[in-house]
């Protein structure tokens, strides 16, 4: 393993739009919206940026191509712009880009910002397509509820778990996240929803019915990393410093070999194993304080918080049940609302993630701060189970 | 000797219940009513004569190699390219390409006996010859043929090593005689006066074509054991069969009650019929009407018997879903303006150089097996996907279409885009290895799940109507 990037790079400021059917912005005004209140937290000047990176996943139904629509919006002074794409993991990829430029020494300060426009397709649901020329000869005509709701069916073949048993924990996922989201004035949804009601749902992809779905969102998030030398000398206090990022991608062996069940994701297992050697914690399920995990679907968060090693596996239903991941829980999980309720503005929702990481070890969020969180940890996960980049990044008091 | 040594079929899962046609159609044309019995096989929204013919060339040569065919003729009035080889989309369905000739047949309803005649002519000297006969007609909504007409396809090998059924002789007359026509800028056929076509027509044409025919085989009427002659109107056949001497209990089955008249095709799906329970030493005539007659009779050999089993006519008419839902069978043959919604909006151009490189791949569905591991796998890649091999460059082509694979997860997707929701698609892994995820069709509810075994077949995945028409084919699962 390699020496890794803890404590090497600080988060001087952050923010982030208000997410949600964002009828009155396009992904400029989004952009502008989470830069101000991420540069006014920072204190500094634009002109002191040296880099920046600039992650969205649909690039086609909004911006568009390359680093030009960032540097233009924000009218950067001509530095080096990268655009990033790495589906839903984009903005934790743009996270890292920043995060690297800084502990390489190539950087004092950069810029990760990550947006979504996702609000004019004029349907509901994320914009479909079929990939490229071979792709779309053969690949099956899929959509994320249909390729997730597999998950759902392998996770219970696997683990010999009930329909009825399954239905009622990623339910609980969906009820616990809406209690959270209730609490956030920039989350997407923000009511409370009865069990009765996520229960018996329509069906959108058997066996996952509406509540079981995240929000499709409009919204922009950023940070500006530094060293945490710089940042102390700009006189910041609680410094919250980048201990580990991690980042795994599928080579096929899911989606193509027999020797994977579907009920798990491979990558999401590589990537935190490797996070939590970065960030040196050995007993996850005792250091970490809270999670921002990949909600897209229900079955994601109660199946991913197996794979990052905190819920044992085939139990984690069992720990989803007994309220383990609810805000008073022993980890709370989602304490923003998640996916599911904040929403989930591809390109963003990375950043979002790291935002509510960042507000909580600052003790800055407001009525739904948890009582002294040290150690965060987010995970975003691209693609569908069989085919996907897992990211996974941990973030806590600079000590 | 040359003749037929293999026989095979495919009839489409639904049945249009004709009741249930009749009972949306009455208000307009109560005259119809007395077709409103029985039922006819309807194609599923991805099946046209092409993948028809594809199931049941694959249905014939369950005892045969495909890549001993030489020649493939395929017969239809509803070829979905009129430029394009439709017959040569089958040969690369089956994985041959060399040593292959190919030759669409069409412009009439006995396309299908001509191409047979030329396929056994084509085997003479040793060269076996598959003959694939589909077709799926479009009807007007309230017509009589849109109760009479059915969607089949049937399948004969013609060679000259151990036939089944000797051809014994064949005579062919043709007279422009315009029962119907179909012209380039129509979908729908036309057609004149029933008592004109009968008394004129066939009564006029027919016995004498059937007694030189006869003459040619050095037989009597009263030798042929199995008459089989298509026509939309039931009682012509045992006319035409009386006036030419021939028994009425030689007579077989239309197959309307259950299936339906299937145009080019059903002269063909008869004789399959035919062949199923036909005994050593039948007399087999085969009489298709179409602008002429074409009549063939064989003589069935003792090498039927040792026939490998097969699906047959008998078995896909076994697969039988009712569907009493008329509006559905409207929408699937594109009747009606439906309300797609915008996820069907997604442009469906085909890169032809795509197509081209990895024709062996989506029409093949020809894998890769790694001469390292042995691992199967689909695609076939440069980079082995096993994850203790990635050998570069280790993989032999791997057919897998025959294989049989099972359902690892699926789902029943009712926000995705499907012609006929939800949209069921899932893993699916084959035994000798190898994975991915696709599309499932002729699928209900109770016979998907996890483990259930399912077989590939041959299925339109879109048609880029932007573009004319340009079906792209692909493989689809389907419950065993």
């Amino acid at each position: 393993m390699a020496r890794g990037i803890k404590d090497k790079v600080a988060i001087l400021g952050m923010g982030c739009s208000k997410f949600g059917e964002r009828w009155d912005s396009g992904a400029e005004e989004l952009m502008l919206e989470a830069y101000k209140e991420c540069l006014a937290d920072a204190g500094i000047d634009q002109n002191q940026l040296q880099a920046a990176w600039f992650s969205t996943a649909i690039d086609e139904v909004h911006v568009g191509k390359s680093g030009i629509p960032l540097s233009t919006t924000l009218r950067l002074p001509n530095i080096p712009v990268t655009h990033v794409e790495n589906m839903c993991a984009s903005g934790t990829e743009a996270f890292r880009g920043a995060c690297y430029a800084v502990a390489s020494g190539a950087a004092d300060f950069a810029l990760a910002l990550g947006v979504e426009k996702l609000k004019d397709t004029g349907y509901g649901g994320l914009p479909g397509g079929r990939g490229g020329p071979l792709q779309s000869l053969w690949n099956a005509s899929g959509t994320a509820p249909g390729n997730f709701a597999q998950l759902a069916t392998a996770y219970m073949t696997a683990h010999g778990v009930s329909g009825e048993d399954l239905k009622k924990a990623i339910g609980h996922v969906s009820w616990k996240s809406h209690q959270n989201g209730a609490k956030n004035p920039k989350a997407h949804l923000q009511k409370a929803v009865e069990m009765d009601t996520i229960l018996n749902a329509p069906m959108i992809a058997s066996p996952l019915g509406l509540f079981d779905c995240c929000g499709v969102s409009d919204g922009a998030a950023a940070a500006i990393v530094t060293t945490p030398e710089i940042a102390k000398a700009l006189g910041k206090h609680d410094i919250v410093s980048v201990k580990a990022l991690q980042l795994s991608v599928s080579n096929g062996s899911e989606s193509g070999h027999n020797s994977w069940d579907g009920s798990y994701f491979h990558t999401t297992r590589i990537a935190s194993k490797k996070a939590y050697e970065e960030a040196g914690i050995k007993s996850p399920r005792d250091e970490v304080s809270m999670f921002e995990v990949h909600d897209c679907f229900s079955v994601t968060e109660l199946v991913t918080m197996e794979d990052l090693h905190i819920s044992e596996t085939g139990k984690g239903w069992k720990d989803v049940l007994d309220g383990f991941y609810d805000a008073d829980g022993k980890i709370p999980c989602q304490i923003d609302g998640g996916l599911k309720c904040f929403g989930h503005p591809i390109g963003a929702s990375g950043l979002r993630m790291l935002y509510e990481m960042y507000l909580q070890i600052q003790g800055k969020a407001g009525p739904r701060q948890l009582k002294n969180p040290r150690i965060g940890m987010t995970h975003n996960l691209g693609g569908a189970p069989r085919e996907n980049i897992s990211s996974v990044a941990i973030v806590g008091r600079y000590e | 000797m040359v003749g037929i040594v293999a026989f095979g079929a495919y009839v489409p899962r639904l049945r249009l219940n004709r009741q249930a046609a009749y009972d949306a159609n009455k208000w307009f044309a109560p005259g119809l009513r007395g077709l409103a019995k029985g039922e006819r096989s309807m194609a599923n929204w991805d099946e046209d004569s092409i993948t028809m013919a594809v199931e049941a060339s694959r249905d014939c040569l369950t005892s045969h190699k495909a890549e001993d065919v030489r020649n493939i003729y395929f017969a239809s009035t509803t070829h979905p390219f009129k430029d394009r080889q439709n017959a040569g989309v089958i040969g690369t369905a089956l994985n041959v390409e060399q040593n292959l000739s190919t030759m669409d047949v069409g412009g009439s309803l006995k396309a299908g006996t001509s191409a047979l005649i030329a396929g056994l002519n084509a085997s003479r000297d040793g060269a076996p010859s598959l003959v694939a006969a589909a077709d799926k007609r479009m009807a007007r909504v309230a017509s009589a043929n849109e109760l009479n007409y059915g969607d089949a396809a049937a399948a004969l090998l013609c060679g000259t090593e151990n036939v089944i059924a000797k051809l014994v002789g064949h005579h062919s007359v043709a007279m422009d005689f315009v029962d119907h026509f179909r012209g380039d800028e129509a979908e729908f056929d036309y057609g004149w006066e029933e008592r004109w076509i009968r008394d004129e027509g066939y009564s006029k044409i027919v016995p004498p074509a059937i007694k030189a025919a006869l003459a040619a085989c050095k037989l009597k009427g009263s030798d042929i054991t199995h008459f089989i002659m298509p026509s939309l109107m039931p009682a012509v056949p045992k006319l035409m069969a009386k006036m030419a001497g021939i028994g009425e209990g030689a007579v077989r089955d239309l197959l309307g009650a259950s299936l339906g008249d299937t145009g080019a095709a059903h002269a063909l799906v008869m004789l399959v019929d035919s062949l199923e329970t036909a005994k050593v030493g039948d007399k087999i005539m085969v009489v298709a009407f179409g602008q002429g007659v074409d009549t063939l009779v064989f003589e069935v050999t003792a090498e039927k018997d040792k026939l490998a089993k097969r699906k047959g006519l008998s078995g896909w008419m076994a697969r039988r879903k009712e569907e009493k839902n008329y509006m559905k069978f409207l929408a699937f043959n594109d009747m009606l303006p439906i309300d797609k919604g915008m996820r069907a909006e997604f442009d469906k151009k085909t890169a032809l150089s795509v197509l081209w490189r990895k024709r062996d791949m989506i029409y093949g569905l020809v894998g890769g097996k790694c001469k390292v591991c042995g691992t199967v796998q689909f695609p076939r890649s440069q980079v082995c996907v096993n994850p203790n091999c990635h050998a570069i460059d280790s993989q032999d082509p791997y057919a897998m279409a025959g294989l049989e694979c099972s359902v690892m997860s699926f789902t029943a997707d009712s926000l995705v885009y499907s012609p006929d929701p939800p949209g069921y698609y899932g893993m699916i892994t084959f035994p000798e290895g190898g994975r991915f995820m696709a599309d499932f069709t002729d699928s209900d509810k109770d016979q998907v799940r996890v483990g259930a075994k399912m077989r590939m077949t041959f299925r339109i995945r879109d048609n880029d109507q932007m573009r004319g028409g340009f079906k792209r084919y692909f493989w689809k699962a389907a419950p065993v």
